[in-house]
C-alpha cells in the first residue's frame, strides 16, 4: 500500500461510480477547492466508494451554513468539511485591533460553535469535519510570541486546542489534524505559493492525495470501516536478525543502535493493542524458537499476553492469515499485514486483495515513520472496554480447547455457567453501544449505524426502547455484547430497529435469551407482537435465517412473533 | 536539449496530464487550441514540466506565456 499521486486520483475521479457505496460530502473552504474535490472523488475509488462531493463557493462558508435554504442544505450531505486556510486567517487576524487580537481565538471558536448549531438544526445526523489550523512561527514576534496573548501563533494554538475541546463535547464533530499532516509532509512541500497567487489554492498538488486520504480515513472510520487487527512478521520486522540463525542473544532490539527502530515499532504495536487493536503473529519459524524472545528477552516490549493469536510454522502465510481471519471472525478489509519481505507481501496481497499490506521501506529506521505517515488505524470511538479485547480473544481460545473435551453441545453450554444481564441505555454504556452499532457487520440484522448522539436521542425517546445485554461465563466476562432497539408503532407492535450481537458469543443461545427478554417486555407493555426485518449486506449472511430459526413467521417481507401465548425458548443462560 | 526535443517532451507531458492521446502541440499552440487546458490544468502542466526538467519557474513566467513556444523558450533558458 502506498498513497497514489494526484494524476492517478484524477484518472480515478473520471471512472464510473455505478454500484459503489455513496457518501455525500460538502466541502466548505475559504480557498479554491476544485483540486481537493478531484482528489477526494478519486480517493473514494481506492476503497470502492462513491464520494459525491459538493463544493461551496469560496468565501461563502458563512452563507452556506447560516442561510436557511442554501445549496448545501439542498444537497443534504452526510459530512460537512470546513477548511479555513492560514493565509485567510492571517489576513483576518491582522486586520483586527489589539483588543480584538487578544480575543481572536475565542471569538472565532464561538463563530464555529454557531456554525455547528446551525448545521445540527437542519441536518441532525450530519457529521462535521473541521480542519485545524496550520501552526506557524510567529511572523511578527518570533519566538517571543509565547509571551504575547495578542500574537498570531498564540491565537492559532488556542484555536486548535479549542477545536479539540469542542470535539470532545460534540459527538458529531471530528477534527482533521491538518497541522500535523503538514508537519509530516513538510511545510515547504505542502504548499505551492504560485498556486495560491494564481488560483487561490493553498495546498500543493503533491500534498493533495495525503489530504484526501486522511479525509477518507475519517469518513470511512465513521461508517464502521476501520482496521481491527495488526498481523506481524517476526524476523527483521519485530526484531533485527533471524532468531533461528542468530539466536536469542544476537537479535537486535533494545536501546542500542538499529535495535531502537524495532523497539519503537513494538511500542507502537503495544499502544495499539491497549487501544483495542488485536495483534497476531505470523512467522515462518519453529514455534518454540519464535516464542522464546517474547518469554525471556529482557528488551522485548511485546509479550505473549499482548498477542491474541501466535502462529509460527512453515506453512505459507496466505493459509496462516486465512486461519487468523477465521479465528477472529473479522473481515480481511479490517486487517493490516506487516512483513519486511517483499515476496511474502506480494504473495499475501495477491491472494487476499482486501487486506492492507504497507510497502515497508528497506531500512528499518524508516519503518515507524513510514507507518505513522499512513494513518493505518484511524479510530472512530474509544471506550474502556477496548483494552480488554485481547484478553477476550485469549479466553476464546481457552473455551475452544474446553469445547473439544465435551461430547455434546448441551453439555458444553451448561458447563460454561453463563449469566446474562440487561441494562437500559445510560451514560455509562452509550459509548460502547454506539461503537457496537459502528463495528458489528456480521450478526447485525439491519446494520443501522448510530453515533453516540443518536443513541442518546433514542434513550430519551418515548416510543423507542434500548436494551444492552451483557454476558459472562466461568472463563471471563464478555461485557456488553448485544444491543436491541425497539420502536413502538401505531398498530401496537414493536418493530426491531436494531438487533446486533458480537460474534464472540455466537452459538451460546444468547439470541434465545434476548428474545425471551423482549417478549417479556412486550407482554408487560401490552404490545401485540415483535416485528423483525432482515436487510442483507455483503457481510451479514450469517443472520439470513435468524428470525425464522427463532420461530418468527414471514409476512410481507417482515418477520412476526406474536406476544400472546409466547412460550419462552430454552437456554443455558441464567 | 534543443527546442524540438523540448517540444516532444512537453507534448508527452500534455498527453499524460490531460489524459488525451491525440494532443499534438507546436510552438504556436495556445490554451484555446487544447480542450481542458484551463487555469487549473495549467498548474498541473507546470508542476509536471518542472519535475521532468528539474527546474522551477517564477510566477511571472507562468503568467506571461502566450503559447507553447514561449514555454519552450523559458525551459531552454532555465536549462542553460
Amino acid at each position: 500500500m502506498i498513497i497514489p499521486n494526484f494524476k492517478h486520483l484524477k484518472r480515478n475521479s473520471k471512472k464510473s461510480v455505478v454500484g459503489l457505496s455513496e457518501r455525500k460530502i460538502a466541502i466548505l473552504s475559504d480557498s479554491a477547492s476544485q483540486y481537493l474535490v478531484t482528489a477526494l472523488q478519486g480517493y473514494g475509488h481506492e476503497s470502492g466508494h462513491f464520494f459525491n462531493v459538493f463544493a461551496g463557493g469560496y468565501q461563502e462558508i458563512g452563507s452556506e451554513i447560516l442561510g436557511t435554504n442554501s445549496e448545501m442544505y439542498q444537497f443534504e450531505p452526510d459530512f460537512v468539511i470546513l477548511f479555513e486556510s492560514l493565509p485567510k486567517l492571517k489576513k483576518s487576524f491582522y486586520s483586527q485591533n489589539n483588543e480584538q487580537k487578544n480575543n481572536y481565538a475565542s471569538a472565532h471558536l464561538s463563530k464555529i460553535d454557531q456554525y455547528l448549531d446551525a448545521i445540527k438544526t437542519k441536518l441532525p445526523s450530519t457529521k462535521v469535519i473541521i480542519f485545524n489550523f496550520q501552526e506557524t512561527l510567529d511572523p511578527v514576534f518570533g519566538h517571543y510570541a509565547a509571551k504575547v496573548t495578542s500574537s498570531l501563533s498564540y491565537n492559532i494554538r488556542m484555536l486548535n486546542l479549542g477545536l479539540m475541546h469542542l470535539a470532545q463535547k460534540t459527538p458529531n464533530l471530528h477534527i482533521l489534524d491538518f497541522d500535523s499532516l503538514i508537519s509530516q509532509f513538510g511545510a515547504n512541500n505542502a504548499h505551492d505559493d504560485r498556486l495560491f497567487v494564481s488560483s487561490n489554492v493553498v495546498t500543493s498538488l503533491d500534498f493533495l492525495p495525503t489530504v484526501a486520504k486522511n479525509i477518507s480515513d475519517v469518513i470511512l472510520a465513521n461508517g464502521g470501516n476501520f482496521k481491527k487487527c495488526l498481523i506481524l512478521d517476526l524476523d527483521n520486522t519485530l526484531w533485527g536478525g533471524v532468531i533461528g540463525d542468530d539466536g536469542i542473544e544476537r537479535i537486535e532490539i533494545g536501546s542500542l543502535g538499529i535495535g531502537q527502530s524495532f523497539t519503537q515499532l513494538q511500542q507502537w504495536a503495544k499502544s495499539l493493542r491497549e487501544r483495542g487493536v488485536i495483534l497476531a503473529i505470523c512467522s515462518k519459524n519453529e514455534e518454540h524458537v519464535a516464542r522464546e524472545p517474547f518469554e525471556s528477552h529482557p528488551d522485548m516490549t511485546l509479550r505473549l499476553d499482548d498477542i491474541a493469536i501466535f502462529i509460527a510454522n512453515w506453512d505459507d502465510k496466505v493459509s496462516n492469515i486465512r486461519f487468523i481471519q477465521q479465528t477472529l471472525n473479522i473481515g480481511f478489509d479490517s486487517m493490516v499485514f506487516l512483513d519486511d519481505n517483499p515476496f511474502e507481501r506480494n504473495l499475501v496481497q495477491t491472494h487476499i486483495p482486501e487486506i492492507t499490506v504497507p510497502e515497508l521501506p528497506v531500512d528499518p529506521v524508516n519503518y515507524l515513520p513510514f507507518l505513522e505517515s499512513l494513518n493505518l488505524f484511524e479510530a472512530n470511538s474509544h471506550s474502556d472496554n477496548d483494552a480488554q479485547r485481547t484478553k477476550q480473544y485469549q479466553q476464546e481460545s481457552d473455551r475452544a480447547k474446553t469445547k473439544q473435551s465435551f461430547l455434546s453441545e448441551t453439555e458444553y453450554l451448561s458447563d460454561l455457567e453463563m449469566q446474562a444481564s440487561c441494562d437500559p441505555f445510560s451514560k455509562f454504556n452509550i459509548p460502547r453501544i454506539a461503537q457496537l452499532t459502528q463495528r458489528s457487520n456480521q450478526f447485525n440484522l439491519r446494520t443501522v449505524r448510530y453515533s453516540e448522539e443518536d443513541i442518546k436521542l433514542i434513550a430519551d425517546h418515548s416510543n423507542k426502547f434500548g436494551f444492552a445485554f451483557s454476558l459472562k461465563d466461568r472463563f471471563g466476562d464478555y461485557g456488553l455484547i448485544s444491543v436491541l432497539i425497539l420502536e413502538e408503532n401505531d398498530g401496537g407492535n414493536l418493530f426491531i430497529d436494531t438487533w446486533l450481537m458480537s460474534c464472540r458469543v455466537l452459538k451460546r443461545g444468547m439470541e434465545k435469551y434476548v428474545l425471551n427478554y423482549l417478549q417479556d417486555f412486550s407482554a408487560k407493555r401490552g404490545a401485540k407482537a415483535l416485528i423483525g426485518e432482515y436487510n442483507p449486506t455483503p457481510k451479514n449472511m450469517i443472520v439470513k435465517d435468524h428470525y425464522s430459526s427463532l420461530g418468527f413467521i414471514e409476512m410481507n417481507g417482515n418477520f412476526v412473533n406474536q406476544t400472546h401465548n409466547y412460550e419462552p425458548l430454552p437456554t443455558f443462560i441464567k | 536539449m534543443d527546442q524540438s526535443k523540448i517540444l516532444t517532451e512537453i507534448n508527452r507531458i500534455f498527453i499524460e496530464v490531460l489524459d488525451e492521446e491525440n494532443i499534438e502541440i507546436n510552438e504556436y499552440t495556445t490554451a484555446d487550441d487544447v480542450d481542458d487546458w484551463d487555469s487549473l490544468t495549467h498548474m498541473e502542466l507546470i508542476v509536471a514540466i518542472e519535475k521532468r526538467f528539474k527546474l522551477s519557474f517564477t510566477t511571472q513566467e507562468i503568467f506571461e506565456w502566450e503559447n507553447v513556444g514561449a514555454m519552450c523558450a523559458a525551459i531552454e533558458k532555465h536549462l542553460k
